[in-house]
């Protein structure tokens, strides 16, 4: 199955500290991977590399086959690759509807139109609302993103980068800082995301982990340390031992029935 | 302006037509647009001053483009007026009598195309960098213009200015009378049009999208938006807009001197945009016309000591009312809009 | 031509006296305070005044400039310019420029707009021969002082306890704060020594400068030259921008007037197009 996306070898050094270390690593299309490991290890880094923040120091990046390890963020965003932030990205002073549909407007090419307002492409605006309705956040469509709860603007915070029907999302700590009650929100649209849109999932959160992700990629110190499915890593003595006292154990011993690891 | 109950019934019947509503011309601007024009028969005799007001006003829309919009940081949009002034003015000294040379309108033109011209090239600058560098680096280029001004003065006139401008009868049939009526009419109509663009152009997805990357470029990016690109055309946009108000300039006074390239005019325009309201097109308007008023009353009685007065209102608008004069009457605007409906 | 190289690193160590308390605050607070001029402005007025008015030695007005703008600089950080840390470049662009406006017009009112003359100490003044070179007294001076001074601010930054502080809230704000390190206080004292710097570098260039009350403005550009080009995580890159102005601009005058300050204005837009960062700064965040 050929990879939707790809790095060969990629490296990132900032002076003298490897921040990625030789990474070689391949996600097929319609994937459900996780990426995780202790903190420091790299994990937001080779994301930053993967959407194009960071250039990398060796190493290419592959996107559908074609090496966009020269191409800047916004090139590889209009080829299909979606990232969302460990810290919220949005535009504070845009309503969400307004969001989305620059969103989907970037997405059809129709951002540079400069003659009609906002709005009067139906086609654009529908889109929108339907996105907006199926994220629980249609009720507050027009309120000032910076307003709202952490709840919804973590939610919008997918929905931006889903709004664009990416070919690969990633996904950076989804449920990072939202309370208790407003996670299962997030998880089930997670979990509602299209089979064919290959995901990585960066996560601490374990449940998430075991839910969703039918594949682990285990990074420590920048470099991978394992791959395998959860089962596997799970069980995987050096696994452990990084982990060792860094996270529940129990995550670890009893795996979620009915998640992904089926 | 629609309450927020009326608000919040459009919005879930119909959420493109609350967005387009929000692009919707409102009473204040018909009343605005109408004063100016009525101003010709209300006060004949400040033709000039009025003119003058219009220039500035283009001027200080061109800067709220690029910085209200795009969030660039710039001194140096004297530049471009300065070198659309000379640019008209030369077409208009060197061409008379022979179209379309004199023509004012082709003049207005030519001055667009080399002020634009010459802010596409200077684009690249203002991309790269912190805000401080971009600061420095419009400076820079504004006061190299303003040395090479100086210095070629068998294009310029130097220090004596550029004499002998003389635009032909605009559309072949209005005089440039002594009274600036004509100029004044000019110089509104332009900024009318130009404004209109403006507007159209803030409104639209373009216009989201310079506002999403004056918000969060990295969001921008990450959405796809090729954040240069954009920044570049709106720059070059606003570079033609300042040379378009220079010509108007140099046209409806017949005369262009050095000071149109000066640091100083740069820096008017910008505190013209501060005090009416970045971000707000109506600002640039507002915030000339408050500018000119200010400057009249204040100047005539302290002369040496306007800029004191202005230093300090400087301040206290950054301490307190940070969004101008816009930002203060549309507080005022809400804060009734809130009273009205606690009482209904 | 030798005399103009040593009448140029004379001027550029003025300057970086000058600027050097602009750069460290810049790369410190990231504030950026144009009304930085104002101080060394004070600084030459207040040498104006003790030496004019009261007839007191020149030597004198050095300390009592520092020490007075020092303490103008701490009164105004702690009430005016602590609102400002969080808003933005423009927002403190624009505060700044009021504060130079108010200070430039109150001096006027209160001095008139006259340049002053301070004529150089009488120990001072004065040339002397060397290989050829013809140096002033006073120039040579102001090198040596400048050099004193360049010297023992560095020696401040590494070797004490207060400057490794200051050198890591410079680094990372938070991170300082998290390490107990009170960085409201070494903003204050920084402030202070950048505005006692600058106004000892007035005191110091008044004989140069015939000080008049646009001297912040016209100033404000080479300082701004100085730290774009020299980058803020450092003192060195502003040090070696510094002299690099100060010779270009001293021999440029000479050599070609015609060109004027067109040569620093290229040299400056040039070196921030190939280096946005300066020619010595770091790529930071910012």
């Amino acid at each position: 199955m050929a990879a939707v996306l790809e790095t060969k070898a990629l490296h990132k050094n900032f002076g003298g500290l490897t921040a990625t270390n030789n990474v070689t690593f391949a996600l097929p299309a319609g994937a459900r991977h996780a990426l995780i490991g202790p903190n420091g290890a790299g994990k937001t880094t080779f994301v930053n590399l993967l959407s194009g923040v960071l250039t990398p120091t060796s190493g290419t990046v592959y996107l559908d086959g074609t090496d966009v390890t020269r191409w800047p963020a916004h090139r590889r965003a209009d080829a299909g690759l979606a990232r969302t932030f460990q810290i919220n990205q949005l535009f504070a002073d845009f309503t969400p509807l307004e969001t989305i549909v620059l969103a989907i407007s970037q997405a059809k090419g129709l951002a540079t139109r400069f003659l009609r307002p906002v709005g009067t492409d139906a086609g654009v605006v529908s889109a929108a609302a339907d996105l907006l309705q199926r994220l629980t956040l249609a009720d507050v469509m027009h309120a000032r993103v910076g307003s709202l709860p952490y709840g919804k603007q973590r939610l919008l915070e997918i929905a931006i980068a889903i709004a664009s029907e990416p070919k690969v999302l990633l996904l950076d700590e989804p449920a990072a800082g939202v309370p208790e009650s407003e996670r299962e929100q997030i998880l089930d649209v997670v979990a509602a995301l299209p089979g064919e849109m290959a995901l990585v999932l960066i996560e601490h959160d374990m449940d998430l982990v075991f839910r969703f992700a039918k594949s682990l990629t285990v990074l420590v110190n920048g470099g991978v340390l394992v791959e395998g499915s959860p089962g596997e890593i799970v069980n995987d003595p050096r696994v452990r031992q990084v982990y060792l006292g860094e996270l529940h154990v129990e995550g670890f011993s009893q795996p979620h029935a009915g998640g992904a690891l089926g | 302006m629609t309450s927020l109950a009326a608000g919040a019934r459009v919005a879930t019947a119909d959420p493109g037509a609350h967005l387009v509503a929000k692009a919707r011309w409102r009473w204040p601007e018909f009343l605005l647009w109408l004063f100016a024009i009525a101003l010709i028969w209300l006060a004949p005799s400040r033709y000039l001053l009025f003119n003058e007001i219009a220039i500035l006003a283009l001027l200080a829309l061109s800067i709220d483009l690029v910085l209200g919009f795009s969030g660039i940081v710039t001194l140096g949009q004297g530049a471009f007026y300065g070198l659309g002034a000379y640019t008209a003015g030369l077409m208009a000294k060197h061409g008379i009598g022979t179209f379309p040379w004199s023509d004012p309108l082709l003049g207005l033109l030519g001055a667009g195309l080399v002020a634009g011209f010459v802010g596409f090239l200077s684009s690249f600058l203002v991309l790269r960098g912190s805000d401080l560098t971009r600061l420095m680096v419009t400076l820079g280029v504004a006061l190299i213009v303003q040395e090479l001004g100086n210095k070629l003065d068998w294009i310029t006139g130097g220090a004596d200015g550029l004499q002998g401008v003389m635009p032909a009868p605009l559309l072949g049939l209005f005089d440039f009378d002594i009274f600036g009526r004509t100029a004044y009419l000019y110089s509104l109509s332009v900024l009318f049009v130009l404004f209109l663009l403006a507007r159209a152009l803030v409104n639209s997805p373009s216009g989201l999208s310079l506002r999403a990357i004056k918000g969060n470029v990295i969001r921008a990016r990450a959405i796809g938006i090729p954040v240069e690109r954009r920044l570049v055309v709106i720059y070059t946009i606003g570079a033609a807009y300042a040379g378009i108000a220079g010509a108007l300039l140099a046209q409806t006074t017949q005369f262009v001197s050095l000071d149109v390239l000066s640091f100083e005019k740069s820096a008017d325009a910008l505190l013209i945009v501060v005090f009416g309201g970045v971000g707000t097109l109506y600002g640039a308007l507002v915030g000339s016309i408050a500018f000119k008023a200010m400057y009249d009353v204040l100047a005539s009685a302290t002369p040496e000591y306007w800029s004191f007065w202005l230093g300090l209102a400087l301040v206290l608008l950054v301490l307190f009312a940070r969004g101008g004069i816009i930002g203060l009457l549309t507080a005022l605007r809400d804060r009734l809009d809130r009273a009205r409906s606690a009482r209904a | 031509m030798l005399t103009i190289l040593f009448d140029g690193i004379a001027y550029g160590l003025l300057l970086f006296i000058l600027a050097v308390g602009l750069s460290i605050t810049l790369g410190l607070m990231n504030f950026i305070n144009l009304a930085h001029g104002a101080f060394a402005m004070a600084g030459g007025y207040i040498t104006v005044i003790m030496v004019h008015r009261f007839g007191i030695s020149f030597f004198w007005s050095l300390p009592a400039a520092f020490i007075i703008t020092a303490v103008l600089g701490a009164f105004l950080e702690r009430t005016l310019y602590v609102q400002l840390y969080d808003k933005s470049h423009l927002d403190q662009v624009l505060f700044s420029l009021g504060l130079i406006f108010m200070s430039v017009a109150a001096v006027d009112y209160f001095m008139g707009a006259n340049q002053q003359i301070v004529n150089l100490p009488p120990s001072l003044d004065g040339r002397l021969q060397f290989f050829g070179a013809s140096i002033g007294y006073y120039r040579l001076f102001v090198i040596i002082l400048c050099s004193l001074l360049t010297i023992g601010l560095q020696l401040v930054l590494t070797k004490t306890r207060f400057g490794s502080r200051l050198r890591a809230s410079v680094d990372d704000q938070r991170v300082a704060r998290g390490l107990g390190i009170d960085v409201s206080r070494i903003f204050a004292l920084t402030f202070a020594m950048g505005s006692g710097l600058a106004g000892l570098g007035g005191a110091l260039g008044a004989p140069f400068f015939n000080i008049d009350p646009t001297f912040p403005l016209k100033f404000m550009i080479y300082f701004l030259i100085v730290i774009a080009v020299g980058g803020t995580t450092t003192i060195t890159g502003p040090f070696f921008s510094a002299l690099l102005l100060g010779v270009a601009d001293v021999a440029g005058k000479y050599y070609v007037p015609a060109i004027g300050g067109f040569i620093i204005y290229t040299i400056m837009v040039a070196v921030l197009i190939f280096r946005p960062q300066g020619l010595f700064g770091r790529v930071t965040g910012r």
